[in-house]
């Protein structure tokens, strides 16, 4: 087998590993932790034994744990999450139109901050120190401060009151209508989301692409007499692709956390607003699957980054290290 | 004065020079400190000039400013370069991009970092060719492609070009970069320490095929240095550089033979023997750093023929002969002193066994490992009282894991027996008893690493104080200062971080350290390989002197056969993790047996 | 192989002078001193000083008590009685802005004291240990990694509830592989020096060499990190609470307050914005402090050659 054969089956394999860890996490948080998942979810009635005792029943929690565990890893697996206690219907059902909003979103959000972040860190690398330089550098360290919400509002602010009445301050997607047409309930989350992910882009992009071309080589190929151009295309982008690609896939993983906060500022219909209803609800099934499909992706994102990284440098790829 | 004829005579070869560079000066920037000022040189067709200078010299900055370049944080600030009399400093970048590479190329220190690590070698080897509109066509190209590879002794097929720089050896990745600074037979070369990271025989090569090709195409070549050896082989005349400033210039004879600057002819001293007829003498103090240079001459504190206006004013350019330039107010009386004086002759007896005193350390059948690769294969080896044991070897030959071996730094499998004064040794340092801990110090190459950064001298001395001694405050103190002065530092230093001290300081203060502790073995790693020349001179009278007067065991562990004879008594040459030849210095290096040790001594550079 | 005679050429261009002469801070206090030197540290600092300020006085200052009734909801601001209006209920804003502070800072800096003992510590053993141990420490810690902050938050308080102490103990876990990366790869270039292997061959004891040893190199990027993961405390922390699972109503909280008020956005901003300002303001303070830190850090690093 070709080292990087292993090398990525290797790194495939950790994967699998940590995402099985993570169910486990999931499924201890919310079965197994003390405050009795059947207490919490009565409430007051918990003091009702016999309703007590036939919810216990129902959700399966008198059987052992890693009975329990194995069970519902085994739904899991096949796309059975269980019923939703809030709205008693399956999971699967509530969360899949969600989940594909949830997905355009960070889509339209990645499509715009990946080529923003990519011009704005290769530009300031290139400019260092100029005005441009230094006043991007302020702008993306103000930005990367601020918590999404904050953005979110201050968007807000500006765009759906009293500065600019232009776009709807909640997004009210009807899910009878194709998205197409309902694009403009997606431009205020997908900008914020933007704005709050692309300043960390560009700052880890300049400074890897600084670094490259502060490096011998691309000393050494001005040396050789190869125009600007050349020297830049030819022997510094490739150098740089690599950080490149691991911190995009990484900051894309972070959207996947990042919606949370900000379709539930929308009340955006997808699976972060999903889950702040479901934690108020005490709903442990919707609770349990979005959590795993946001780690899942997290997990996701990371190994590609992985991978792709391996992929294109040729130090890795020929199985040095 | 020089008569009408040979001022003719001059003017001609001026003329005939192919680079000139006058008035060079380099600053730092933004403060506009200086880094190299009024530099000079002149580098005829065919001619090799070597540029020889130690840490904060400023000759390497000088390298890239022949093709009008400098890194982020220094500039131009003044002087003229011309190549055929075509001015580079003031061309336009488009001009100045025709020039690099085509007329004058560069050869860079460190190949691993210089070659891109993300292109085949093919292509950046034939990039070269295609950027200076080199042939009409890729068939030509690839033609002069095999030619560039087949002069630099590598192999030109496909496969080979496919290949990535990190898929290379070090030597050959300088061969590359050879090849692709003869590529388009420039009229002048910067070679800036090509060998420098090479393995002595890999440097023994290429420095045979730098003085070819600069031979064969007439090209002028600029070699930057601080081995005033390798350079006495290779180049055909020499500028010394001190202190940002060119202190004397000549032919290779001129300056090794009848060198008129104090700093040439401290350096040649200073420059270990291999014969051991001469004795080692370094040059104390250090080297002012750019910001810190005094308005006259800079080696005024470390020079023996120092007066006071040495200090205030830096002496012009003199002409000791034509073509002999040197910088110095009393370059009359320097010249006059002949060069024999400055040799001392070696003490012989330094180096002659005693009778065969009691071992104190003995290696039996030592094997080890590296995670799972055998490094030393069944070593036998002895240390005696009071005598020093040199181990030489090139990188990869397995002396330092030997000495870490004996250390107990090894943090690997071993197999036989490490005895200590008769009693087996524990393989880990933190198995052993305290009075063994103490009694075996370990000096480690890099003084930059061995210190802890954070914390200040004293605290750095008093680390072995506290481990293997009860004492009072007071007692600790007096032992430290006891310990600076022995290796001729100044107590006030207690107070002070290393950070604030010299290379050369530094690795005093790690002997020091290791003194502190009252050891009866010492064993020194490569301690000198990290510091200038004349630095390591100092250091190597430093160790000699301390191992004669403490009655010290030393393990002194080298990649430069020449030392040896200035420190120690016995000698192993090391080759693959093997002892391959083993006996007393006089006897193994006037009269070697193994292949081995004659190709390491005919590969090593002598004066 | 890179050699020393390279190096010392390199850095011809940085290399500070050799001074005997003067003594020589630590480099801790060099770091901060050279931080301080920068526009936007002082900006920063200034910045901090101020909301904290406003956080921890605020109840002092405060005109009425923050859940009094003052006025009909969302009236506009009526100056002096008023300066800011009421909000959703029929509070003084200005009160609740006053008494709004010290939660959201409180928790956050607590969060991140938590993650940094964690991190520091899990970070140090990591770098420092065997393999096996490094490896299954770092397995762990990465499945705490995969989960994005607020969505490991969102997981606990669903079966325990938006108790604070929870919610403190959780952001700091979720702060600590962040910060064990960090530490770890500092202990790791660090034990690689020799000055690490000299004391272990005088044969000092590990634990003693990563306090003395290697904890004092590693403190400056740590300082740095802090820096940084106060940021995301105080975005996290107040996200918890925007969302409801942080603190309850009727207590003041700038989080709180946000989400309370959103509704009469349109006629009454203020009880949105002061908030939103406020939180906003004084994460730019604490990251242009981290940035501060960072740029030093790399300069003093620089210079004393630690590299």
């Amino acid at each position: 087998m070709s080292p990087l054969l292993k090398l990525i089956l290797v790194r495939v394999g950790l994967g699998v590993l940590t995402l099985l860890m993570v169910s486990v996490v999931v499924f201890a948080a919310t079965q197994a932790l003390p405050g009795d998942t059947a207490r919490a979810i009565l409430g007051r009635e918990a003091t009702n034994v016999d309703r007590y005792e036939a919810l216990k029943e129902q959700l399966g929690l008198n059987k052992p744990m890693t009975e329990q565990y194995l069970s519902w890893l085994g739904g899991v697996l096949t796309g059975d999450f269980g019923n939703s206690l809030a709205q008693d219907e399956p999971v699967t059902q509530l969360l899949s139109r969600r989940v594909i909003n949830t997905f355009i979103l960070v889509g339209i959000a990645a499509l715009l901050s990946i080529p923003i972040s990519l011009l704005l860190g290769s530009l300031t690398a290139l400019r260092r120190d100029s005005k441009f330089d230094i006043s991007v550098s302020i702008g993306s360290l103000s930005l990367a401060a601020l918590p999404e919400f904050v953005i979110g509002i201050i968007l807000i602010l500006l765009f759906a009151t009293q500065v600019f009445n232009w776009l709807p301050a909640v997004s009210r997607v009807d899910p009878s209508l194709p998205i197409v047409q309902q694009l403009d309930m997606f431009v205020l989350p997908a900008l914020t989301l933007t704005l709050a992910v692309a300043p960390y882009i560009t700052r880890i992009l300049r400074a890897s692409t600084i670094e490259v071309l502060e490096s011998e080589y691309v000393m050494m190929a001005r040396l050789k007499g190869l125009p600007e151009r050349l020297v830049l295309n030819r022997h510094a982008v490739p150098n740089a692709l690599a950080p490149a690609l691991q911190v995009t896939a990484l900051n894309l993983a972070w959207l996947a956390g990042g919606v949370v906060v900000v379709e539930y500022l929308f009340a955006f219909p997808g699976i972060g607003s999903a889950l702040v209803d479901a934690v108020a609800n005490r709903d442990m099934p919707m609770v349990q699957a979005i959590c795993l499909i946001i780690a899942g992706v997290y997990v996701l994102a990371n190994l590609t980054a992985d991978i792709l990284t391996i992929l294109v440098s040729p130090r890795l790829r020929t199985g040095l290290r | 004065m020089e008569t009408v004829v040979t001022q003719d005579a001059a003017a001609a070869r001026e003329s005939e020079a192919v680079l000139r560079v006058e008035g060079l000066r380099i600053v730092l920037d933004p403060s506009g400190v200086d880094i190299d000022d009024e530099v000079s040189l002149l580098i005829h067709r065919g001619e090799v000039l070597g540029l020889v200078g130690e840490s904060a010299s400023g000759k390497t900055t000088v390298g890239t400013s022949l093709l009008d370049y400098q890194r982020r944080g220094a500039k131009i600030a003044e002087g003229h370069v011309e190549i055929d009399g075509r001015d580079i400093l003031s061309m336009d970048p488009v001009a100045l991009r025709g020039v690099r590479g085509g007329q004058i190329s560069y050869v860079p220190q460190d190949s691993s970092a210089a070659l891109n690590p993300a292109l085949r070698i093919g292509t950046q080897l034939l990039e070269i060719l295609e950027v200076h509109g080199f042939g009409s066509s890729a068939a030509d190209r690839e033609a002069r492609l095999a030619q560039m590879m087949a002069e630099v002794l590598l192999p030109s097929d496909a496969q080979f070009l496919r290949r990535y720089p990190h898929q290379l050896s070090g030597g050959q990745q300088q061969r590359v970069a050879i090849a692709m600074a003869f590529a388009n037979r420039p009229k002048v070369i910067v070679l800036d320490e090509p060998t420098t990271a090479l393995d002595v025989t890999t440097q023994a090569h290429v420095l045979d095929t730098v003085r070819d090709l600069t031979k064969s195409y007439g090209v002028a070549a600029l070699y930057i240095t601080h081995d005033l050896a390798v350079v006495a082989n290779l180049a055909d005349r020499i500028a010394v550089m001190y202190a940002g400033r060119v202190v004397e210039t000549g032919t290779r004879d001129e300056l090794f033979d009848a060198g008129h600057h104090p700093y040439t002819r401290k350096l040649l001293a200073s420059i270990p023997d291999i014969t051991g007829e001469r004795a080692l003498r370094g040059i104390p103090g250090w080297a002012p750093r750019p910001g810190q240079r005094p308005s006259g001459c800079a080696f005024t504190p470390r020079c023996d023929w120092a007066v006071d206006k040495c200090s205030e004013v830096f002496p012009p350019v003199e002409d000791v002969s034509p073509g002999h330039h040197v910088r110095c107010w009393r370059y009359k009386e320097v010249g006059a002193q002949t060069a024999a004086l400055d040799i001392q002759l070696r003490d012989k007896s330094l180096s002659a066994p005693q009778a065969e005193e009691k071992q104190v350390i003995s290696v039996r059948d030592v094997t080890a490992y590296y995670q799972h690769k055998e490094t030393l294969h069944g070593i036998n080896a002895s240390l005696s009282e009071r005598r020093c044991l040199s181990l030489v070897g090139e990188s990869g030959s397995g002396k330092t894991t030997l000495a870490r071996c004996i250390a107990g730094l090894h943090r690997h499998k071993i197999v036989g027996d490490i005895d200590f004064m008769g009693k087996p040794l524990a393989r880990d340092a933190r198995g052993r008893p305290r009075a063994t801990r103490q009694a075996i110090q370990y000096i480690f190459q890099s003084p930059y690493s061995s210190l802890n950064p954070r914390k200040t001298i004293a605290q750095i001395l008093s680390q072995p104080l506290k481990v293997f001694f009860d004492l009072s405050r007071d007692e600790m103190e007096e032992r430290m200062v006891k310990a600076l002065e022995q290796v001729a530092l100044d107590s006030s230093l207690l107070s002070r971080y290393p950070d604030q001290l010299s290379g050369g300081e530094r690795q005093r203060l790690a002997i020091a350290r290791s003194l502190a502790a009252e050891p009866t073995v010492l064993i020194c790693d490569e301690v000198t390989s990290w510091l200038d020349v004349s630095v390591q001179a100092a250091i190597i009278e430093l160790l000699a002197a301390l191992q004669r007067d403490m009655g010290l065991s030393m393990l002194f562990v080298t990649h430069n056969l020449a030392l040896v004879r200035s420190i120690s008594q016995e000698v192993a040459v090391m080759n693959e993790g093997r002892i391959v030849e083993y006996g007393v210095v006089d006897a193994v290096l006037d009269d070697p047996q193994a292949d081995y040790t004659k190709k390491l001594l005919s590969d090593t550079p002598t004066v | 192989m890179s050699t020393p005679e390279m190096r010392v050429n390199d850095s011809e261009l940085v290399e500070p002078p050799v001074v005997h002469a003067d003594s020589r801070p630590s480099e801790w206090l060099m770091m901060l001193r050279e931080a301080w030197r920068m526009g936007r540290t002082k900006i920063g600092v200034g910045i901090f000083a101020a909301i904290v300020l406003i956080a921890v006085v605020g109840p002092w200052v405060a005109p009425y008590s923050p859940t009094e009734f003052v006025a009909p909801p969302f009236s506009t601001p009526d100056i002096p009685k008023m300066w800011l209006g009421s909000d959703y209920i029929g509070h003084d804003v200005l009160t609740r802005v006053l008494y709004g502070g010290r939660t959201v800072i409180l928790l956050a800096l607590a969060a991140t004291v938590i993650g940094l003992v964690l991190g520091v510590t899990l970070g140090l053993i990591t770098g420092y240990a065997r393999r096996w141990i490094d490896e299954s420490i770092m397995r762990i810690l990465d499945v705490v990694l995969a989960f994005p902050q607020i969505v490991l938050a969102l997981l606990f308080v669903s079966i325990l509830g938006p108790r604070l102490w929870l919610i403190v103990l959780i952001v700091g876990i979720s702060h600590a592989p962040r910060i064990a990366r960090v530490a770890r790869a500092a202990t790791l270039e660090v034990s690689q020096r020799d000055f690490v292997l000299a004391a272990e061959a005088f044969g000092i004891a590990r634990w003693k060499i990563l306090f003395n040893e290697i904890l004092p190199s590693i403190t400056s990027p740590l300082l740095v990190e802090f820096g940084l993961r106060l940021t995301y405390s105080i975005g996290v922390i107040a996200a918890l609470s925007f969302l409801g699972f942080g603190m309850q109503p009727p207590a003041a909280d700038w989080g709180l307050m946000i989400n309370e008020n959103r509704i009469g956005l349109v006629i009454q901003p203020w009880p949105v914005v002061v908030p939103v300002m406020l939180i906003g303001i004084l994460t730019i303070g604490t990251n242009l402090i981290a940035d501060g830190l960072g740029r030093a850090l790399i300069g003093i690093e620089r210079d004393t050659g630690v590299e």
